[in-house]
């Protein structure tokens, strides 16, 4: 918790400024918009952040996003599939690139970096050509049930965020409280010696890659019914980044072997929120992603000076 | 009589919580060499430092050549000619032996372009090398040397900063034994061209061998000194420890039920033609001698899982196991105390409670979610029973001594149930107060009807500890001996591979 601190912190202070410079920040139609947002990027943001903390790390998302995308509009407007079997397919599709990942970084020993940096490529590449470098929509009709989870409420809460939190919960026990969460730090901190203790650190890092794109590929339905149509060339482009950024600004060591939940949900909090006060007060959108590598930047830094400090106190 | 070339009057250091050195002196004469012996946290690191330059006394005086002298630098002690050669080495693994001798402070020539003079530097470096007998070129990439070639080359840069005083702290740590020799060598040479020389090691018997004079520390003051003549083993623990040690060594009632534990032949990646068999007794403790690279952890690691065997049988109480990997090994009952603690035994950045659990966390777990309390419970239990020095089971393993991290690893095992536990190097690093510990727990085990194998290149511990010695060379067990036949010859010529005597 102490961890999280500093960030809540700073998420605190956002909020507060923001509000009190723009009262439409605390409006309702603001606020509902954000949490929307929040819920998706939420999503994926654990999955990045539980294969950080496994000390490897994914590029891939955002093109996975476009690949997944543009076969889910074809699926269900072109081949007209069942939704739920589109969905699913979709989903166990992205899980297998996950798998291939996983297998690369774990048994045949790649480093992840690599791996899925070709992914990024090699995705976008394949969406554009399936998509024939065309938008891809699911038009203005019908998918009642897959729009009413993107863009549907549960009473006043729009339902992303709700599929956030209940993924959080299931996340956080998972691991903070199982024995495969004690085993993913384990390795994260130290492959050998989880080794050493007959830990089968192969399965678990590698099971962290499929995990994670199980989790991507549910946000992945969801943005897509969000933005309704699929531009291969630029849709889910710097996802990844919010994810990693998400991770990193919620405590976890891009070395591995730290992190949390909580931390990373309020890290992708953080960048919603971050966007959202670009919006409001009128700075120039141009400058949207200055702002955001700035404030990372700082969080990141005082985060480094206090932990160095209180190094030095414990000597 | 002239000054000597270095005298420490009455240093004093306080760190926050603890008075680290309580009026200490130490003299140094020309070509002497001075052994310092005493426990970890007897105060010998923090007392190098001061000389060295990255601390500071409290009080105290420093006199070099007669003169009163102030070091508040590191570069200050390099100008005064105190060299000093750290456990971890400060070399450049990516940089030629002649670069890392002239790292910050290479010749340069081409006026403002300050090009390195390549051609300066490799004449240099050779002759400081050749004057240290290592016979390799200045051109060779550091990390392509021997640990104990790249100490050499890290003392060919104390001399060639004109060094007259060098403080070796533990420098055959991890070396071999004919490394060890080499190094022990070139100490005598060294002090024979009036170089003097502060050594620092746990290990007694090199002491005796190469310290003109042997002075030790206990809890920061100092405890005596032994003058050539009257260095002994006995001796120099007695200082340490402040009491006699009369049972180091404990010896137990010894083998219960022979061959329990077999391995037949066990042939491993890392000499995949050379056969190992060997058995073990429960309640024996069966030692592995040998020189550094013969091949008894890769062995270890074999019958352990984690480098798989590529042939060979290994039978536990006549039943015969397929071992493919750790789990499999645990599963067992055989476990592994491994030689490196720090990257193998252990996570550091974990605390000792998640450390202990870390093998049988599903013991302590019901649907595969860990049972915190039950948890708490088990590593509570080893602690104590162990006798583990951490404040509290919530400490990181990173912030304790060698020897409780090592009762960690024991911990973790101890919390399954062991029917045979390997040893690598169970002492490596400990001080004597822990070692004794560490070869009662392990003689308990014995006692408990537990089969050990201890590997160990430290000859008096294979001798003190060990009920039965199996010596390996190049590979092969070269030959077993009895407890009877136990000498440091009849060891040593097996484990150099003559033939048994």
């Amino acid at each position: 918790m102490k961890k999280e601190l500093g960030i809540t912190i700073l998420l605190i202070v956002l909020c507060a400024t923001t509000a009190i410079l723009n009262h439409r920040f605390l409006g309702a139609a603001n606020l509902e918009n954000m949490a929307r947002l929040i819920g998706m990027y939420g999503i994926f943001s654990i999955g990045c952040g539980l294969i950080i903390i496994t000390g490897g790390i994914d590029l891939s998302v955002g093109s996975v996003f476009a690949l997944q995308g543009v076969l889910l509009a074809m699926a269900l407007r072109d081949w007209h599939w069942y939704w739920p079997v589109a969905v699913l397919a979709t989903i166990v599709g992205v899980m297998l690139l996950g798998l291939f990942h996983g297998v690369m970084v774990a048994k045949v020993g790649m480093q992840p970096f690599i791996v899925t940096l070709c992914g990024l490529l090699f995705y976008r590449g394949l969406a554009r050509f399936i998509a024939g470098d065309e938008t891809k929509g699911f038009g203005s009709e019908g998918f009642g049930m897959l729009r009413r989870l993107a863009t549907g409420d549960v009473g006043p809460v729009p339902m992303p965020f709700v599929i956030l939190i209940v993924v959080a919960v299931i996340s956080y026990v998972a691991l903070h409280r199982s024995v495969y969460g004690r085993y993913l730090f384990a390795v994260g901190c130290n492959e050998d010696a989880a080794r050493f203790s007959g830990i089968n650190s192969r399965v678990i890092i590698g099971s962290a890659y499929v995990v994670s794109m199980a989790l991507a590929g549910v946000s992945g339905v969801l943005i897509a019914f969000y933005t309704n149509s699929i531009s291969p060339a630029n849709h889910g482009s710097f996802y990844e980044l919010y994810g990693i950024a998400a991770a990193v600004l919620g405590g976890c060591s891009l070395r591995g072997g730290e992190g949390s939940i909580l931390g990373i949900v309020i890290g992708a909090a953080l960048l919603q929120v971050l966007q959202n006060l670009v919006n409001l007060l009128g700075i120039p959108s141009a400058l949207n992603f200055s702002v955001m590598g700035a404030v990372i930047f700082f969080g990141v830094l005082v985060d480094q000076v206090l932990r160095q400090r209180r190094g030095r106190r414990a000597q | 009589m002239p000054a000597p070339l270095l005298e420490l009057k009455h240093i004093t250091k306080r760190f926050p919580g603890v008075l680290a050195l309580d009026d200490v002196s130490l003299s140094v004469g020309t070509g002497e060499v001075v052994a310092l012996i005493g426990e970890n946290g007897a105060g010998k690191s923090t007392l190098m430092n001061i000389l060295g330059g990255v601390h500071q006394a409290d009080t105290g005086e420093i006199w070099v050549d007669g003169r009163r002298v102030t070091i508040r630098t590191v570069a200050d002690a390099i100008a005064l000619g105190i060299g000093f050669i750290h456990q971890e080495l400060n070399v450049i693994d990516n940089l030629s032996v002649a670069g890392n001798v002239y790292v910050g402070r290479e010749p340069t020539w081409c006026g403002p372009l300050r090009l390195i003079d390549r051609r300066r530097i490799a004449r240099g470096c050779e002759l400081y090398l050749k004057r240290l007998g290592l016979n390799v070129s200045p051109h060779t990439l550091l990390g392509d040397l021997s640990l104990a070639q790249q100490q050499m080359v890290e003392i060919a840069k104390a001399l060639s900063q004109n060094a007259r005083l060098l403080i070796m702290d533990e420098p055959t740590s991890s070396l071999t034994l004919s490394e060890t020799e080499r190094l022990l060598a070139a100490v005598r040479d060294l002090s024979e061209h009036g170089v003097s020389i502060i050594y620092i090691s746990h290990r007694l018997g090199e002491v005796g061998v190469c310290a003109d004079r042997v002075v030790a520390l206990r809890d920061g003051r100092n405890a005596g000194e032994l003058p050539r003549g009257e260095i002994s083993h006995q001796k120099m623990v007695s200082l340490m420890i402040g009491r006699k040690l009369e049972d180091l060594y404990v010896h137990g009632r010894g083998a219960q039920q022979p061959r329990y534990f077999e391995v037949e032949g066990l042939r491993t990646r890392y000499r995949p033609r050379h056969k190992i068999s060997f058995d073990v007794a429960r309640g024996e403790i069966l030692g592995f001698a040998g020189l550094v690279g013969a091949g008894r952890s890769e062995m270890a690691q074999a019958i352990f899982g984690v480098d798989p065997p590529l042939e060979g049988r290994v039978r536990l109480d006549g039943r015969e196991l397929t071992i493919h990997n750790a789990r499999d090994a645990i599963k067992a009952g055989i476990f592994l105390a491994p030689e490196d603690r720090r990257r193998m035994g252990l996570i550091l950045e974990m605390v000792v409670r998640e450390n202990v659990t870390m093998a049988g966390l599903k013991q302590c777990s019901r649907w595969s979610l860990i049972r915190f309390d039950r948890e708490v419970e088990v590593a509570r239990r080893q602690v104590e029973a162990l006798r583990v020095k951490t404040p509290s089971i919530e400490t990181k393993a990173m912030n304790l001594s060698g020897g409780t991290q090592q009762k960690v690893v024991l911990a973790k095992w101890l919390s399954l149930e062991p029917k045979v536990i390997i040893f690598d190097e169970p002492t490596r690093g400990i001080d004597v107060g822990a070692k004794a510990e560490i070869y009662r727990l392990m003689r308990d085990l014995a006692d408990r009807g537990v089969a050990i194998i201890m590997i160990s290149s430290e000859m008096e511990e294979v001798i003190g500890v060990s009920d039965r010695i199996a010596a390996m060379h190049e590979g092969d067990i070269a030959g077993f001996l009895a407890r009877e036949q136990f000498s440091e010859e009849a060891i040593m010529n097996l484990v150099v591979g003559g033939e048994p005597a």
